[in-house]
């Protein structure tokens, strides 16, 4: 049972959630993950940590109401409690001192983005921030993603906020600057990634991606989790959740990642009729 | 086995000519095949308590009891069961709990037919005594009209013991434990406790209700319990020995599913069975959208593999509403690792096998979607390393199964969370834990373990031995030390 400390609406359908979570929060590394469970009823719902802080004992997690799961965790008040909360899970990030490194986070995937960007600044290494959202109202952590980085690059979909493009139009004229980077990072949606990955194979840099396919336990125990890496299967909660991105099988991945369409669909329209009744 | 069919009165002794003879194997009630292939309830009623008794009379109580010895836990067999005979059902669940921890579970998943039963003097004729259905009784009857009587406990020792995994292996240890005065504390993943117990056995084979009753049972007894404590991520063994645990126990299972290694297994329908029974059992996603987690409904459902596993998982497509539900095994039915009666009830609920047959690959739609499996028949030919004959391909007998949903019921290694974090214990080559069979010993003091984690995946009863071995092991291990602390 985790007590929510702090809630936030940081953009529209976006939640930031701060948990009473101390073992977590104490021994939690960059890149890993949480699963949380709202209820006995909840599903299990696996979300990297955003942030935490072992002196309060809280972590962060940051997600879109999109499912009728993250809905209903989105809607706990705070004081309210989460049922079920487990972690820290997944392997860490490969945190260490290359020199230079491009984060890229796209949409909500700045959420974790930005706790590697924070660890890679404070190993020393120099690192350029790119983050980028469809609009400017659906763009998060700028702030923060500023302040770890040597420089911040912003952009939305539409140009409703500093420049029209998408990160890899930024992530190519960056390369096309001719500095020497040492290894990007790309979090955000399947495509987002995908496309990175494409420019920056082109570009011979190494990769890290952090994938987010459907999981239930996250130790191990029921494979749902499986990606293909260089042809081989992997499980994302302990062999991942980051992996090279120039091996990723992303049409595997986007797939199952479709696999439930059809039951989230009747589960939201259950969860809009229950909160209208 | 004898096919048994639903007969809640009792059969008699029929009488020869004047000499008594011994009345039947008595059968259990249970729910007809046709009605329970579609719901989620238990399959056997239990047996009355008229039942019970007429079944316990059978017993001869012979004087060297074979078949305590085929039991892992070395239940008092013909005491219990003369105590039921004679009436006394709780004085019979005592003596059953004496060295059993979990009746109400064993009575139900252990698979008597191997162990007690087979030794039975009775069992020549087919018409052992019903040993398991008998624990299965004095348990429920123990739990529904018992006065949660607990057993004694030795003084206080001020020892604690981690142990990690809520599962058949570390309830048992943990019960054990706690009855000799050490302080407990089980350590689980998930947030359920009861390991593969409540994610893994379906309901309709063991009720969820009544694991949670064993779970409360040993927390009544003192028992502590850290859900949502994956050690290895949320702490290490060296932190728990650090943080002043005197001993651990690691009984953490086989809980890292294989797959095929087939072309298309990581479409969308394909589950490995611990994902298809955690979604239904742990996460009741048979109840979605009420419970929010999804499962795929499949029409047509095949599950590959021929373990008890591939039974529950089979049976438990028809109850999510399948049309037809495969089984898909590359050898013969004689070499089936299941239970006769797990088969048995398969067959009745009518679940298809489709026998030396072996996946090629499953096919896909172009969303991803399972839409076929392309598979192969197998004739037997020499026996391999397991005893068993070897599947040969029978060439060009290639043929596509119709089918949308595949569930991979192949087996389980061993999880590598506890391996890969702790230093200085030592693993075979598949990653399993090493330790004495005797005392569960692992290569790191103060460490122990037992169960699937370090024999591979294997059955409830096996992994309870196990626990117990290490208990009294543990026990052994923690007086040399505070008598080591106590010397001057």
């Amino acid at each position: 049972m985790a007590k929510v400390v702090s809630r936030r609406e940081i953009a529209p359908q976006t939640v930031l959630l701060e948990l009473a979570a101390p073992k977590i929060a104490a021994k939690r590394r960059p890149g890993q993950f949480v699963i949380l469970k709202k209820d006995e009823q909840g599903e299990r719902i696996p979300l990297t940590i955003a942030m935490a802080d072992a002196g309060k004992g809280t972590i962060t997690v940051i997600f879109q109401m999109v499912g009728a799961g993250t809905r209903a965790l989105g809607a706990v008040p705070v004081g309210g409690e989460v049922l079920d909360v487990v972690g820290p899970l997944g392997k860490p990030t490969d945190i260490h001192k290359v020199g230079t490194v491009v984060s890229v986070g796209g949409g909500i995937g700045t959420a974790v983005a930005y706790p590697i960007a924070e660890a890679m600044k404070a190993l020393g290494n120099k690192v350029i921030g790119i983050v980028g959202a469809r609009s400017r109202e659906l763009l998060i952590l700028e702030e923060e993603m500023r302040a770890v980085s040597d420089e911040l690059l912003v952009t939305t979909d539409d140009g409703s906020y500093v420049r029209k493009g998408f990160v890899t139009d930024v992530l190519k004229e960056v390369i096309a600057r001719g500095e020497k980077i040492d290894e990007v990072l790309a979090i955000g949606p399947v495509p987002m990634m995908r496309a990175v990955c494409k420019v920056t194979q082109e570009a011979g840099i190494k990769t890290v991606v952090s994938l987010n396919p459907i999981m239930i336990d996250g130790t191990g125990m029921c494979g749902g989790c499986r990606v293909e890496i260089a042809g081989q299967t992997k499980f994302a909660c302990v062999d991942g959740p980051e992996f090279d991105g120039h091996q990723v099988n992303w049409d595997v991945l986007g797939q199952r990642l479709a696999a439930y369409k059809p039951h989230e669909q009747e589960a939201c329209r259950l969860h809009d009729a229950e909160k209208r009744a | 086995m004898s096919p048994e069919n639903a007969t809640p009165t009792p059969s008699p002794a029929p009488s020869a000519g004047g000499k008594k003879v011994r009345a039947p194997r008595q059968k259990m009630p249970e729910q007809p095949a046709a009605e329970r292939a579609r719901n989620f309830n238990e399959v056997p009623y239990g047996y009355s308590a008229e039942l019970a008794e007429l079944e316990a009379s059978r017993c001869l109580q012979c004087k060297k009891p074979a078949c305590v010895e085929g039991c892992p836990v070395c239940v008092d067999i013909p005491g219990f069961i003369k105590r039921v005979a004679a009436g006394d059902y709780l004085g019979a669940a005592q003596a059953v709990k004496a060295t059993n921890s979990l009746p109400a579970v064993c009575g139900r998943v252990c698979p008597q037919e191997e162990q007690c039963e087979k030794l039975c003097v009775l069992a020549k004729k087919g018409e052992s005594v019903a040993v398991g259905r008998l624990e299965r009784f004095v348990a429920d009857y123990e739990r529904e009209h018992g006065k949660g009587q607990l057993p004694p406990k030795a003084p206080p020792s001020g020892m604690k013991v981690a142990v990690v995994g809520s599962g058949p292996a570390g309830l048992t240890c943990a019960g054990e434990l706690v009855k000799m005065g050490h302080e407990v504390t089980v350590f689980e993943a998930l947030h359920k406790a009861g390991g593969v117990l409540v994610y893994g056995i379906p309901e309709f084979r063991l009720p969820k209700a009544i694991v949670q009753a064993e779970v409360d049972y040993l927390q009544r007894l003192g028992v502590k319990l850290e859900l949502n404590s994956p050690v290895g991520k949320s702490e290490t063994v060296d932190e728990l020995l650090a943080s002043g645990f005197d001993a651990v126990f690691i009984g953490t299972g086989a809980g890292l599913p294989y797959f095929m290694g087939v072309p298309g297994e990581n479409l969308i329908g394909v589950y490995s069975a611990n994902e298809y029974l955690t979604r239904s059992n742990l996460m009741k996603a048979y109840l979605f959208p009420e419970y929010a987690t999804p499962i795929i409904r499949g029409k047509r459902v095949a599950t590959i593999g021929g373990g008890n596993v591939a039974m529950d998982a089979a049976r438990t497509a028809l109850r999510l509403g399948a049309e037809k539900s495969f089984i898909v095994y590359r050898r013969s039915r004689q070499e089936m690792p299941a239970r006769s009666e797990e088969i048995h009830h398969a067959e009745e609920e009518g679940i298809e096998f489709q026998l030396l047959t072996a996946p090629v690959q499953v096919l896909g739609d172009e969303a991803g979607r399972v839409k076929g499996m392309e598979c192969l028949r197998m004739e037997l030919g020499e026996p391999d390393a397991s005893g068993r004959r070897r599947p040969v391909p029978v060439k060009g007998s290639e043929f596509v199964l119709d089918i949308d949903t595949v569930v991979v019921a192949i087996g389980n290694g061993p999880n590598p969370l506890i391996p890969q974090t702790t230093p200085g214990l030592a693993t075979g080559k598949h990653g399993n834990i090493t330790a004495d069979e005797a005392t569960g010993a692992t290569s790191k003091p103060g460490v122990f373990a037992g169960g699937d984690i370090v024999t591979g995946a294997a059955t409830v009863i096996l992994a309870m031995g196990a626990g117990r071995r290490a208990a009294a092991a543990i026990d052994a291990y923690l007086k040399s030390k505070s008598g080591k602390l106590l010397a001057p």
